[in-house]
């Protein structure tokens, strides 16, 4: 699969993106959403998450970038290192944290403002940079997500006018602006046609060239074509993590091969 | 690569589309359907159609009968002013006589005292109006948010002459012995011709304070309606990219809502506009402009309040008239301004 993408070298010398898992676990209330998740994710390599409806693969995504301690009543205890450093520990700015953590959600949710004040919105609120460096920004994260060609004659005309496909490609875009390490994907194109689909996932192929991507996925192809390693969740509990190739050919686990054969979920 | 597993994408079934697909077929029994054929059911389609048209018809007058409405008392306020507006033609606008014994009108001091108390009122509260409503969609823990959202819509129903007797024995003395002296002596802003002059109580700023006390829970009210329906996608989008829970409401939440408070704004100044009773209590009903917010003034409501049941004259009448049409055209024109901001608002997102 190879995709015309024009990709500047933004972070192509960085190093950073790992993210260690240990012990994790994490409750609404009382109700345990996950359980003592170990888990380690390399820099520049596609993770796919899978697992039925309900198993925590979203609330583990959140854990990644602290969207969810949000939540009334969230709790949660183990450590999650982003490059060895604890991202729960007292001390730790979650602004600083989310801008090197980008993430895109299921449903496209880009601001109902212009194309160019969506993507621009990060660069904005974080590091503010001068209006001329502004506009590279806005166009190399644009080229970046694969949609500059598309929308450089509109960047003033709204966000919401572009089709779902190309609105999700923007959330892409706008999360790039960034400059993130991590790209988390919770279901990036389960709302979207085939056709968009592909182009979503020929971005996230391009992608990890630059940066480490964890995707959600409930679309067990999806996750074997642009996935380096696969992670299943059932039940809140991480049951089997390895290689995509060898986790969807020969699953140490029987509740793997059982999903992955569709025998249920 | 090949994969053992086909596309097992799960079906949703909590979404709508999927939902609605049963309730369809419930109305068509299939069986029904393929044993009686086209012939039977041809009928009830048919009845349906007519029900239908009915339906529409009636709904078509219901929606007629506003407009209707509205056309009637503006033709019937017009005409019943009409022989004031003949006489004094466009002096009655700009003229700021008002004597029922010569017969001579002019309503420029009710006119500007109604934009004026209608304005502070709209600077007052609507601050404080979107303030309440982002702590209480926002901030607010939730134990707290049920009990003040209630005190805010019971404060609308309020009564508005219960509102004049509070402003009579609270706010006026208040307004005498701590605002007014504060603002023009303790802030200087006796130096400007605004704040200038004796602060007796009873005066337009007076009238605009409690318009803005009585315009403050619909504000509220409908923007906290707004923002607590501004989608949670779009605060963790903000919040995602890095945004404090600050940026991510004056960033993200705010606008997204902007239209709907702008609703609710234009909703506090179509009543501040309309309101009589309290202001006619507070606002002293002196038919005069003056530079000072310290000095009693009129507005057309409760000009016409005041005088409508002594006047005897039928030029009096007709004045009073005048008043009242003109205050209807200036609630249009100012509903109609909103409405346009609103919609290009709408559509410059939307679009
Ligand atoms: N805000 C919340 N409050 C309480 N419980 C929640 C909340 N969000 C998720 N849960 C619960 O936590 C569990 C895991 O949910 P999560 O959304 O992480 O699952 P998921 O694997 O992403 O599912 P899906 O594939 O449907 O997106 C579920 O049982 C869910 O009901
Ligand atoms: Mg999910």
């Amino acid at each position: 699969m190879s995709a015309p993408v024009t990709s500047p070298d933004a972070g192509a010398l960085r190093q950073g993106g790992t993210i260690d898992v240990e012990q994790f676990s994490f409750w609404y209330g009382k109700t345990q959403a996950l359980f003592d998740i170990d888990l380690a994710i390399a820099p520049r390599e596609v993770t796919a998450l899978i697992g039925p409806s309900g198993c925590g693969k979203s609330t583990f995504l959140r854990s990644i970038n602290r969207l969810n301690e949000l939540i009334p009543g969230a709790r949660r205890t183990g450590v999650i290192r982003l490059d060895g450093e604890d991202i729960y520990q007292k001390g730790m700015d979650v602004v600083t944290l989310r801008q090197r953590v980008g993430m895109v959600f299921q449903r496209w949710n880009p601001f109902p403002k212009s194309i160019y004040d969506n993507v621009a919105y990060g660069p904005r609120i974080n590091a503010r940079p001068r209006p001329a460096d502004l506009d590279v920004i806005v166009e190399s994260s644009l080229r970046r997500a694969a949609l500059w060609d598309e929308v450089k004659d509109r960047l003033g005309a709204s966000a919401l006018a572009l089709s779902g496909g190309q609105q999700q490609r923007l959330c892409i875009a706008r999360a790039l602006a960034n400059d993130p390490e991590v790209l988390l994907l919770d279901e990036p194109a389960s709302a979207l046609d085939p056709i968009a689909t592909q182009k979503v996932e020929e971005l996230v192929y391009e992608l990890k060239r630059e940066l480490t991507i964890v995707i959600v996925t409930h679309n067990l192809q999806q996750a074997a074509r642009i996935s380096d390693r696969t992670a299943f969740f059932y039940l809140g509990k991480l049951i089997e993590v390895g290689g995509t190739q060898r986790l969807f050919t020969s699953p140490s686990e029987e509740r793997t091969e059982a999903y992955i054969t569709g025998r249920f979920g | 690569m090949t994969f053992p597993s086909p596309d097992s994408t799960p079906p949703r079934p909590s979404t709508p589309e999927a939902r609605a697909f049963p309730t369809i077929s419930l109305g068509l029994p299939s069986t029904a359907a393929t044993r009686q054929g086209p012939a039977r059911r041809m009928p009830s389609i048919e009845g349906s159609v007519l029900a239908d048209r009915i339906y529409r018809l009636a709904l078509l007058f219901f929606a007629l009968c506003v407009p209707a409405l509205l056309l009637l008392i503006f033709i019937e306020v017009g005409r019943a002013g009409w022989p004031a507006l003949h006489e004094f033609g466009f002096r009655f606008l700009t003229s700021s006589t008002w004597d029922p014994v010569k017969g001579d009108f002019g309503a420029a001091p009710a006119i500007v005292g109604t934009l004026l108390t209608s304005f502070i009122a709209l600077v007052i509260a609507t601050p404080l109006a979107l303030g309440a409503a982002i702590f209480l969609s926002e901030f607010s823990p939730s134990w707290l948010r049920q009990p003040v959202s209630f005190f805010i819509d019971l404060l609308a129903a309020v009564p508005s002459v219960v509102y004049g007797l509070w402003a009579v024995f609270f706010l006026l003395p208040l307004m005498r012995t701590g605002v007014m002296p504060f603002l023009r002596d303790t802030l200087h802003l006796g130096a400007t011709p605004f704040f200038s002059g004796p602060a007796y109580g009873p005066s337009v700023l007076s009238a605009g304070m409690i318009l803005a006390i009585m315009i403050l829970p619909y504000i509220a009210a409908v923007s906290r309606e707004v923002l607590l329906a501004v989608p949670r996608a779009q605060r963790e989008a903000a919040l995602a990219l890095g945004a404090t829970r600050w940026e991510a409401i004056t960033g993200a939440v705010i606008p997204y809502a902007r239209t709907g408070i702008l609703g609710g704004v234009i909703l506090g100044l179509g009543r501040a506009l309309g309101e009589t009773m309290a202001v006619t209590m507070v606002i002293g009903n002196r038919h005069e402009i003056s530079a000072s917010l310290f000095a009693p003034g009129y507005t057309m409501a409760s000009l016409i309040a005041n005088e409508f049941s002594e006047a005897t004259t039928d030029i009096h009448i007709s004045a009073l008239m005048a008043v009242g049409f003109v205050l209807f055209v200036i609630t249009l024109v100012v509903n109609g301004i909103a409405r346009w901001m609103v919609s290009r608002m709408g559509a410059e997102v939307h679009a």
